[in-house]
Formats: C-alpha cells, structure tokens, sequence
C-alpha cells in the first residue's frame, strides 16, 4: 500500500528548470510540491554543463530557444545578485579558422542580430589575438559577443531551490516518477513509495521529459540522451583564456569549447555522444582523447596535466530541435518544459516567469503577501580579502578552521550549508554548495573531516554518509565489526 | 590586525617541521614558531601505524607515532612552541605570514626566516584521468589509511590498489590483515615505485598479485564502484586492446605518486622545478626567496623518513645562520644539473665555499645494476662511486666533501649514471 500525499502542483524535476519556475511559484498561493528521482538539488545535467550564460547569437530566429536565451540572459544579473550568487560577463569568442567559417560566423553575426542581442561584432586576427593570445594563430577573425557570462549551474540552482524552500515549496529527493495518470481532481503520479495527487503538474524532468510526455499525451515524443565529457583543468594565477572561446558551431552542438569557470579553473569540453541509458554519466577514454583532439584548434598548446577531474553531463535533444514549453494538448494543467539542453540554463529564469505567468492565470493564484527573500552567504573565506577574513573569523570563531585547505574552506562555511534551506548531508552536496573536495587534491584531506561535522550537524554516523544518496556508500563498516563478521565466514 | 614576530617561523609539524624546529632551537635561535593545521604535531606519521621507520637514524625499528615521538618529547624537551589547528593562509616574499585558528583567530607573523615544512599530497583519480564514472568508493591510499588507521572504519571489502607506491603497498596488507580482500595491486611502469622490503612484506607475504605493466582503464558503477577495468601497457605506457581483464571490487584505492604541497610557495613567489615539483634550494636550502627555506616532502618526494629528518635538521641550522647573520655573501653558485639516469637531484645549486661536506639526493630514471654514479666538471670527472642496485623507488644519496666542491672551476656540475 503507497502513502498518498496532495499538493496543488507538482513539479517533477528540481534541475535548473524545475528550481526557477518553483521559485516564481512559491510567491503565490499555490501548494507546490517538488519531486526529485535524485538525491539533491540539479542532480541531472544541471551540474554538468559549461555554466554559460549564452548570448543568443546561435539559436535559430523565431524559435524557442532564441525567444529565451536571450531573454533568460538578460535576467541573469539581476536573478543572481538578488541570490548572491556569483556571475561574471567575461564575454565570448567564436572563432573562424577559414574563410568558410568566416561565412559561418557572419551568419551567427546576423541571428545574433535578428534575436535581439547587443553588442556583437567581428573582430580581425590582430584583435583576437590580442585578446586572447593563447588563442590558435590560424585565427582568420572572431565573433565577439561581449555579453556572454559565467556562472556555476548548481550554485543558482541551490539558491532557487533554497529560496523556493523558505517560501514553501516542499522538496523530495529520490522520488522517481513512475507513472503519471489522470485522476478526478487532476493527476496522479506514482513513485516507488507514495501516490501523489494534484490539480496541475509541470514536467521539467530532464532526459526524463519525452517518457513523461508520453505518460499523458496520444503525441508520442522520442528524445536522445546527449552526454558531453568534460575535462576540468586546475586553478591557476593566469588562466589560458580570460572570455569562452567557442569553435564554430556543427550540427551537433556548439563544438567542444574552453572557458574560464567562475571559480577560476578552466573548463574544456562538451563531446556530443548519443547514449541509451540517460543514467550514463561515465567518461570515456575515447570521449576524453576526442576533447584533446579537439581542444587542439582553440588551443593549440592546451596541456591537461594539471587537469584536476573529468566528468560528464547528459542533455536531452528532441528531434524538432527546439525546446518544448507549455500545456500538453487535451491534457488542462499538465505543462512541460522539455527538450532542455543547450541554451537550458540560460533561459530557465524566462522560461520559469513565462510558465508562471500562464499558472497564475489560469488558477487566478494571489500574490503573497510576506516573501522571504533567500540570499546566499555573499563571499566564501577562499574569496575575501585578509581584511575580510579577519572580520569573518571575529564574527565566527569557526571560520577559524580550515577544512578543504585547497578551496580554503571554512568549518562555519560547511555547517551552514548542512544547515541551509535544503540540508546538505552527503559528500557531494556539501561539495557542491562550498566547493570543500573541489580543489587540486579532489577530497583527499578533507573527505573524512566533512564527514565527521556531517556526523554532528545530522546525527548520521559515518557509515551511513552517503558520496551521493543511494546506496554510495563512504565506507564499509566499523572495523572491530568487520573483522569480526570476517571471523565468522 | 595584530602583528608578531619570529625569528624562525617553521610551516608544518610533520617529520620535516619536527626536526627543522628542533635544529633552530638547538643552533641557537630562541623565538622558534612551528604552525600546524591538525589538532597534533607528527604529521602523516600520525596514521602510519606500521613499523619500519628509524632504521637509519636511531638503528631501530620504530612505528610512525613512535618515530614522531621521538622529535615531539625532543621539541618539548627545548621549550619550542608549536601552534595547532592553525592554517597558514600566504606567504609573502617579505617573510610575512597570516593563518588562522579558532583559539588565536586571524595572525599576521613577521619572520627573520621561514622553512617551509608542509611535506606532499596524494595524486588524486582526477589527476591520473581515469575514465568511468565517479562513484564513490575511490580513494588515495593516505586517505584510506586514515579512515583504517585513525577512525577505525573499513573503507572496503573487495579492493584493488592503482599504482604501487609505499603507502598502497602498505595499505594493501593492513587491509589484508583487517579481514578485506585485496585482488591486485596494478603498476602502469615495469617496475614498482615502492620500496623493495614493502613489495615482499606487503603484497608477497599475502599472495596478492603485482600487475606490473598494467593500467586501469575504466571504472564502473553507479553509485559504488562496482568493477574496474586493468588492461595491459604497450612500451609508451598506452593500454592494448583485448588483454582487458575485470575485476569486480567495491574499492579501488589509487597509490600513484606524490606530490609536494607547494600553493604557500608559489604565493610567496619561491621557484618551483618542473622535474621535482619542489622548490630550487642550494645546499643550505635556502629557495629563491632570501630566508625562505624548504626541506621534507615539500622540496621532493622522499622515501625513507629518516632522511627527512637529516635534511630537515640541516635546514634548521642554515636558517638559524642566516637569522644570526653568518652567511657570506660572495659566494660563486656552483649549478647540479641531472645528467643520464639521473631525476631531480636536490639541491640544483651548491655554493663554491662550504663549510661542511653536501648530500646530493635524487632519483634514478630507471633500474640500474652495477653502475657508477659520476659527477663531471666539465669533461672531467670530479666523483665517483660504483653502485650494485639503483632503483626509482629508493632515493641515491651522495656525500661530497666540501674539499671536492672547492676545486670545481665550471659553474655548472652533471650527476650522470654509467
């Protein structure tokens, strides 16, 4: 027998999509009920992309994506001072390697141009090369789109969530959907433990979107799974290139790129591999030697011999090519967000507003009156200035401790993020929320120190402290009962 | 921002900080400040509960903790202060130094000279570009170490270890002993990068297989590693296709190689080499920063402790020199290039005009049996010394009279293998 929980609406998926329309939402008067198949926060690809802020110079003029990216990227530095998140416009370059892309480039000059973004131009060899002077000397000329950003994908979609959280919006972590059907109310959703009723829902589920879809709708979708390998290459006082340098676009995507991240390490990648399970986030050797090979043409001295880790990240391409945003047809209050790959995190925020917009109308929802307005701890200890960490360490003793010494992470810093809106308590979302375990030694030192302020702030005891939910355990036992156990055999 | 200061601030309160601390002190320098980011001194020796250590120092076999011991009572017993739970945040090329810690806060410490002690750190998964997923259920052998040895937790059941380095070798009997099962130890190179003794002690006495020539390639499983993927190496270090073979495993525990703690370093502005990953010292260890020292696992990769300590007590008298001011400033350098067979050679600079005799440690390239280590001058020979067995996994040690060093005329030496 499944427990059976009701909401007003329901929105399956808490990735970049899922967090920014439950945020808009948790201003009104609506019960919203977030259910995630991961064990936290932007589990799918939105911890695994570039973390760029698209200008809007490549999606095709009249489609949804041009619509949103452009008007998402404009939202951004608003959207992340409001969270305190960071945000940097470092700008980006596209780069012609031949007079045929110099026709390429011209036309995205010109998309650029019909979708509304400002400021884009071509700029000759000489100025590309002054720019960016580890850029490849073949260079014939380069698409400048000064507005183009940085962010850390998870970082704004933790603060969403957090903020979503304060102002009621329930979120559940490993809660895959299994099931979506009509009911008399509305619908049902189904998971492995409870059935979910609610008058509306909204799918943002990722590589999840199309099976979904299908649950509800006689227009049956089918979508790739996109999985894109990334190399992640050291911090470093001068870093190779100060702006994103993009390789002029292909049919599969924008190509393998190298950028700056906004923690200021380096990020090289996506490959472009259609994949059966969209639950693969492997590497690959092959993947990994594609990005090198590739990477060569930006960056003809690219060196990976301080890159510190490689992951990959998996999108979901719909054959129309185009996102998909609204009701289902025949289907009243069943709305979708799907086919969110590239440019999906930049456009999220005005995609949110804009599914919000019809809800609200629709339900004819109230505005709050009182809203919390979440904002994140404005600068980490690794950021301030001596100044500035000295008035930390004053305020909080605890800053004192330096836990991850390689992103110089404090203790204060790792028990407020156990202790924010959405609890942090695996390695993982500790992780991703201070960056402890993110630097050069990838978690060595610290691992075990985290787990022990896990243990306290939780009460978790240490082998029960997950890397990432599930069953991904740290560790295997006590070692006076293993042993034992073993005696036994 | 209240300010202090030292004469001879030492970073670190490993094996290294110990000894480099204790020769200040002993040399006569009063206001010696050791810094230590744990909650106790004895640094990585802390965890490695084995025995094994002191063989050339105290000519008996001595536990890490016992070994630490030794260097802590000996430090107490001279009075010198040592700082813990404190992290050191920068150097700057003046000799300043700021950390912090709950109990003292934020510090910024004036220093007449700095040794820097903060020994080396675990190549990690991400370093080596293990494809696979990224599952949990990897970990550096010191990482692993610690969870066994200090917290008392088994990390796995079913382990195979990448890379044969000391603490891996050592980690692969303690698991052993513990009651998990350790399927191979995995070694990319034709030879192990450990020390002989351990690769019997450790993986022979237990009948767990070396794989030497072989390499992971690929890591499976979703949320714990659930298999690995070992596949042989051609000459140039690159997998063959088809001599894959599995193992299904729950840890994999990777032991690839040392690398020395230098971010406060570069901070500082000290010159790093490329071939050690340490700073460039000449004989007194001083780095290229004036009064700035380095000795330990922070200058190169050792593989016995107790020529940690020799070298560290010999950087605690030459800093206790410079802050007494005995150093003579017109002094021709004399620069130690590696020559064939010959990595890394510590350190890459000696002046003309030694006092005492001068240690040249470094690693050969490959195994050597019955060669001779030669240093040239020019084209003439000015030292040699013939060797039975030289090893990548054991650091070659050669004493040169200051004698020898007074008559080089070239400014440039080479320590050849022949």
């Amino acid at each position: 027998m499944k427990l059976s929980k009701t909401a007003d609406l329901i929105i399956i998926g808490a990735g970049i999509v899922g967090c920014s329309i439950a945020r808009e939402l948790s201003r009104y008067s609506i019960s919203v009920l977030v259910l995630e198949a991961g064990f936290d926060v932007g589990e799918g690809a939105t911890k695994a992309n570039s973390g760029i802020i698209h200008a809007g110079f490549d999606a095709i003029p009249g489609t949804k994506k041009a619509l949103y990216n452009v008007k998402g990227a404009e939202m951004y530095p608003s959207l992340c001072k409001s969270l305190g998140v960071a945000y940097k416009q470092c700008g980006a370059l596209v780069i012609a390697l031949s007079e045929d892309d110099r026709r390429t480039i011209k036309a995205l000059l010109n998309r650029g141009i019909s979708n509304g973004v400002k400021g884009l131009e071509i700029i000759e060899k000489d100025e590309v090369l002054r720019l960016e002077p580890n850029i490849n000397p073949d260079t014939v000329c380069a698409l400048y789109a000064p507005t183009s950003a940085i962010v850390s994908p998870y970082e704004v979609a933790f603060a969403l969530a957090d903020d979503a959280a304060c102002n009621g919006v329930e979120f559940l972590f490993n809660e895959r959907v299994n099931n979506v059907s009509r009911n008399n109310e509305g619908y049902c959703i189904t998971t492995d433990t409870t059935q979910y009723n609610c008058h509306s829902f909204i799918n943002c589920s990722g590589t999840s979107g199309a099976k979904i879809h299908n649950m509800i709708s006689d227009t049956k979708l089918f979508s790739i799974n996109r999985r894109g390998q990334y190399y992640l290459l050291d911090k470093l006082k001068e870093l190779p290139f100060s702006r994103t340098i993009f390789q002029c676009p292909s049919t599969m995507g924008k190509g393998v790129l190298v950028s700056p991240t906004i923690h200021g390490n380096t990020i090289i990648g996506p490959t472009a591999e259609d994949i059966a399970d969209p639950d693969d986030k492997s590497t690959t050797k092959e993947g990994l030697a594609d990005i090198v090979i590739k990477s060569r043409r930006i960056w003809p001295n690219a060196y990976f011999q301080n890159s510190i880790t490689n992951f990959s990240g998996i999108r979901s391409h719909l054959e129309s090519d185009d996102f998909i945003i609204g009701e289902i047809d025949n289907a009243s209050g069943a709305f979708e967000v799907i086919g969110i790959e590239s440019p999906g995190l930049t456009s999220a925020p005005a995609i949110a507003e804009d599914i919000c917009n019809e809800i609200v109308n629709r339900f004819h929802l109230e505005h709050k009156k009182a809203i919390v307005q979440y904002k994140c701890p404005n600068r980490s200890f690794g950021e301030m200035s001596d100044i500035e960490r000295e008035q930390a360490v004053i305020s909080n003793k605890l800053n004192g401790n330096i836990i991850c010494r390689c992103e110089m992470v404090t203790e204060a810093e790792i028990r407020a993020a156990i202790n924010r809106p959405i609890k942090a308590k695996s390695i993982d979302a500790v992780k991703r929320r201070t960056r402890a375990g993110m630097g050069r030694c990838q978690g060595g030192f610290c691992t075990s120190r985290i787990m022990s302020i896990i243990t306290e702030e939780t009460g978790l005891s240490p082998v029960e402290i997950t890397k990432s939910g599930g069953d991904s355990y740290l560790l295997m036992g006590d070692l006076t009962e293993f042993l034992r156990s073993t005696d036994n055999e | 921002m209240s300010k202090e200061r030292v004469d001879v601030l030492i970073i670190g309160a490993g094996p290294a900080g110990l000894a480099a601390a204790i020769s200040a002190k002993e040399h006569g320098i009063d206001s010696v400040l050791v810094l230590e980011r744990e909650n106790q001194p004895g640094g990585i020796l802390k965890q490695c509960i084995h025995n094994g250590f002191g063989l050339r120092r105290f000519n008996e076999e001595l536990t890490g903790p016992e070994y630490a011991q030794r260097d802590i009572d000996r430090a107490n017993e001279l009075g010198i202060l040592i700082q813990c739970n404190t992290s050191v945040l920068s150097v700057s090329c003046d000799r300043k130094v700021t950390c912090v810690s709950v109990e003292y806060g934020f510090q910024v410490i004036e220093c007449k000279a700095i040794i820097l002690a903060m020994g080396c750190r675990e190549r990690p998964r991400g370093a080596i570009g293990i494809p696979g997923t990224r599952c949990a259920g990897i970990y550096t052998a010191g990482a692993a170490q610690r969870f066994v040895n200090l917290e008392g937790y088994i990390p796995g059941k079913r382990i195979v270890i990448l890379g044969s380095g000391d603490i891996g070798l050592i980690m692969a009997r303690r698991l052993t002993l513990q009651g998990a099962r350790v399927l191979a130890c995995v070694e990319v190179m034709p030879y192990s990068s450990g020390l002989n003794r351990n690769i019997v002690q450790c993986l022979q006495d237990f009948n767990i297989p070396l794989l030497l020539n072989h390499t992971v390639v690929d890591i499976k499983g979703k949320e714990r590693i659930g298999s690995v993927t070992v596949a042989k190496v051609n000459d140039l270090r690159e997998p063959i296709s088809g001599t894959e073979i599995e193992f299904d495993c729950d840890t994999l525990l990777i032991s690839c190689g040392l690398i020395p703690e230098n971010e406060l370093s570069r901070g500082a502005g000290v010159v790093i080499s490329p071939v050690t990953n340490g700073a460039i010292v000449n004989e007194k260890y001083e780095t290229s920063v004036e009064g700035v020292f380095a000795c330990g696992n922070v200058l190169h990769v050792h593989d016995l402790v107790d020529y940690v300590s020799s070298e560290s007590y010999r950087a605690g008298k030459a800093a206790s020199e410079y802050v007494m001011g005995e150093c003579e400033s017109d002094n021709m350098i004399i620069e130690v290039k590696d020559g064939y067979g010959v990595r890394g050679v510590v350190p890459q600079m000696i002046h003309k005009h030694v006092d005492d005799s001068v240690s040249l440690m470094f690693r050969p390239t490959k195994v050597f049996h019955n060669c001779e280590v030669v240093i040239k001058s020019d084209m003439e020979t000015i030292y040699r010394k013939k060797v039975r067995v030289l090893t990548p996994g054991e650091s070659s040690i050669i004493q040169m009279n200051s004698d020898i060093i007074m008559g080089i005329n070239s400014k440039v030496i080479t320590v050849d293998i022949e």
